[in-house]
């Protein structure tokens, strides 16, 4: 047998007869030091997901036990930040939406993006908070980070319904489109969680990711069309705008949405692209860094 | 593979301490020191936890691991369930492998004691089915079920104790591995905790048990590892262990006694510590004389703490001088006695750890001085020895009766 340096790999028990009926006979762990690199262990990710599906039931308990107006908050939220923009930009700035009402257009445009930011922004400081388990006990510690996107889908979902509701009250169809939103869903949470892994890991050396991340995501609320439409960028800038896949993003949540203008395909396959992309670099980047967690955090 | 649980060879574990030169904290000062320096390789002291360590453990042995702190036994425990990364070495794992370090893992407050089953027991490595299965057994054991579904944050201290470790005890995974758990709970818990990890055992599976308390180890296991520095002195008996592990408190004393190769900040230290006689009877008084050195530049005052300890290294008493108004004065040599009355202690082999301390500790000498207790018994009939075996100390009692007819 070869063991890849970096790796625990497990192996069967290679035994002529068993001694025993319950111990020995069940595969074999090894442990070796870690790598320079080393690619995510699916397997032991789904013989753990126990502790995933554990952790997500802990989080959504926690959020909705603890707080008073527990359900309505998540609706608040999008409500009165969609509200802001259509008054900022629709009122004030006086800019176009395209044949949707300003408010509709930002409430859709803040759905997705809350999926994303909410999922990296829980995800970023997940490990350091609990730091007393990973200390303590040995999981993939990568469910840690992945579990936190259960809780933000749950508010996606809720704020979801309510914006099918807005689309029947302004009497927009959609038409067809609407089918794609799950897809674009699992690529947002891909995108949001692989840069939710990336930033755990380096919360736990350098706990100032955790004030860092904050206000490049309020950044990036501002640099992505959430509020307006690509169309009211400047077209010297238009070209940053384009390249930007968090732009595909909500150009083609909106279109399943909306019913409007169909953003062009490589948009699309750019966006799964990228997103998958983003998802595996982050995961690698967190099993490399994961078995020193123990040691610095 | 042969029939072993855990087979060892060439572990080793180290930790950089102390980077030579600067040490950011932030991803900006990395970032600045990358940039100022861009080839220069950080450097470390390197501090060996674990060195070289080989061993195996075959199926159905309960395997004490002992040694003074910091020798390496958590460590070594942390790297075999994979909590922590080896630096060398190599470790084969014949099953799965379950870790008790603490009681209540991944317990939450908010959560009732049913959520907190099932969130303990996966993150300990249970599969669903298996808790299901052994559920009502658990509830059971914790004897909590009329609070299943309050939050654990309302339980008394000693309803999670037992709950959280009704959880661990139910884990069923072939090779368990566990520190010190089994100091927690009242004294009954404990006989039935203790009692619990013996089963398992008997079932065929392995145990790994760091303890400080030989009588646990003596109780539980069927063979011992005692650990020096981070390097396996002894793998055999539990006695032979133990053995190891008593002389080591000598050697140590004898190490001790350089001023500079103790901790504390040194800002002070003490100079010289004696006891009055070598042996003293039980019930005598014992005289400490502790000398302490001087230093003008420190200002206020500093107090002394003083243990006794057992030949397991178990604090029999601690003799603060706080307590009884002691407050010293550093500006010059002191040269103190400690009275310790009315401690019986039973026969036997004594360590006195001596602390100088102001706001942190300045010096830390244990093993600062050994006196021994005569086989006597201070009391006026002879009994035999059942009649004094159990307990750690004796004590100044009496009878009376008054008969109720």
């Amino acid at each position: 047998m070869t063991y890849a340096s970096g790796n625990v790999r497990h192996a069967r028990g290679k035994r002529a007869e068993p001694l025993r009926s319950k111990p020995g006979n069940g595969p074999v762990t090894v442990i070796l030091p870690p790598g320079r690199l080393a690619l995510p262990r699916w397997s032991e990710v789904w013989e753990a997901r126990e502790v995933l599906y554990r952790f997500a039931q802990r989080d959504i308990l926690l959020r909705y036990r603890q707080t008073v107006v527990g359900v309505a908050w998540v609706l608040i939220q999008p409500l009165f930040s969609a509200g802001i923009f259509s008054i900022v930009f629709g009122q004030v700035a006086n800019l176009s939406s395209g044949d949707v009402p300003y408010f509709i257009f930002s409430y859709v445009g803040m759905l997705a993006w809350n999926l994303f930011s909410g999922t990296v922004t829980r995800a970023a400081p997940s490990l350091v908070s609990n730091q007393a388990l990973v200390s303590k006990v040995f999981f993939p510690r990568m469910l840690v980070p992945l579990s936190t996107a259960a809780s933000v889908l749950l508010d996606f979902l809720v704020s979801f319904v309510l914006g099918v509701v807005l689309l029947v009250l302004y009497g927009i169809n959609p038409g067809w489109p609407i089918l794609l939103v799950p897809v674009w869903v699992l690529l947002i949470v891909l995108l949001s969680l692989g840069i939710g892994l990336v930033a755990s890991a380096l919360m736990v050396r350098y706990r100032d990711v955790g004030y860092i991340l904050p206000w490049l995501i309020q950044i990036l609320l501002y640099a992505a069309p959430v509020a307006y439409t690509v169309d009211a960028v400047p077209e010297s800038l238009r070209g940053l705008f384009d390249a930007n896949p968090l732009t595909w993003m909500l150009e083609l949540f909106r279109w399943s949405m909306l019913g409007q203008q169909a953003p062009p395909l490589w948009q699309g396959l750019g966006f799964a692209a990228v997103a998958l992309g983003v998802f595996y670099a982050g995961a690698m980047a967190f099993q490399t860094w994961e078995r020193e967690f123990a040691d610095v955090i | 593979m042969s029939g072993t649980a855990v087979s060892v060879s060439g572990l080793g574990k180290s930790y950089r301490v102390g980077r030579v030169g600067y040490r950011p904290n932030t991803i900006v000062e990395a970032l600045k020191e990358r940039a100022r320096h861009p080839f220069r390789r950080t450097r470390f002291e390197e501090f060996r936890a674990l060195d070289d360590v080989t061993f195996e453990v075959p199926w159905g042995e309960a395997v004490g691991i002992v040694g003074r702190n910091g020798a390496g036994k958590s460590t070594l425990l942390k790297v075999l369930t994979r909590i922590t990364a080896p630096t060398r070495g190599r470790v084969e794992l014949g099953g799965r492998i379950g870790s008790l370090l603490e009681v209540g893992t991944g317990f939450h407050g908010e959560l009732t004691g049913r959520e907190n089953i099932f969130l303990s027991g996966a993150l300990l490595g249970m599969r669903r089915k298996e808790i299901q299965r052994q559920f009502d057994s658990i509830v059971d054991f914790s004897g909590v079920e009329k609070f299943l579904d309050t939050p654990v944050k309302r339980y008394s201290s000693g309803m999670y104790v037992r709950l959280a470790f009704a959880v661990a005890a139910h884990l069923e995974t072939e090779i368990l591995a566990i520190d010190e758990v089994l100091a927690v709970g009242d004294a009954e818990f404990q006989s039935k905790s203790l009692a619990k990890m013996r089963d398992v055992a008997k079932d065929g599976r392995t145990v790994l048990y760091v303890s400080h308390q030989m009588q646990t180890v003596t109780a539980l296991c069927t063979s011992a590892i005692y650990l020096e520095r981070g390097q396996i002195k002894y793998y055999g008996g539990v006695d032979g262990a133990l053995e190891h592990y008593r002389k080591s408190f000598a050697s140590f004393a004898a190490a001790q006694s350089d001023p500079t190769k103790r901790p504390g900040t040194g800002a002070l230290r003490a100079t010289a510590v004696r006891v009055s006689e070598e042996s003293f009877e039980p019930v005598e008084d014992k005289i400490v004389e502790i000398d302490v050195g001087a230093n003008p530049e420190l200002l206020g005052q500093y107090f002394v703490s003083c243990h006794v300890n057992d030949e397991n290294g178990i604090v029999v008493a601690q003799c603060d001088s706080r307590n009884v108004g002691g407050w010293f004065d550093p500006a010059t040599p002191q040269e103190l006695t400690l009275t310790i009355r009315a401690l019986w202690l039973k026969p036997g082999r004594y360590t006195v750890d001596v602390f100088v301390c102001k706001t942190g500790i300045l010096d830390s000498w244990e093993g600062a001085a050994v006196f021994e207790v005569l086989p006597t018994s201070p009391y006026p009939e002879l009994a035999g020895d059942e009649a004094l075996r159990a307990g750690m100390v004796l004590s100044d009692y009496g009878y009376e009766s008054r008969s109720s007819a």
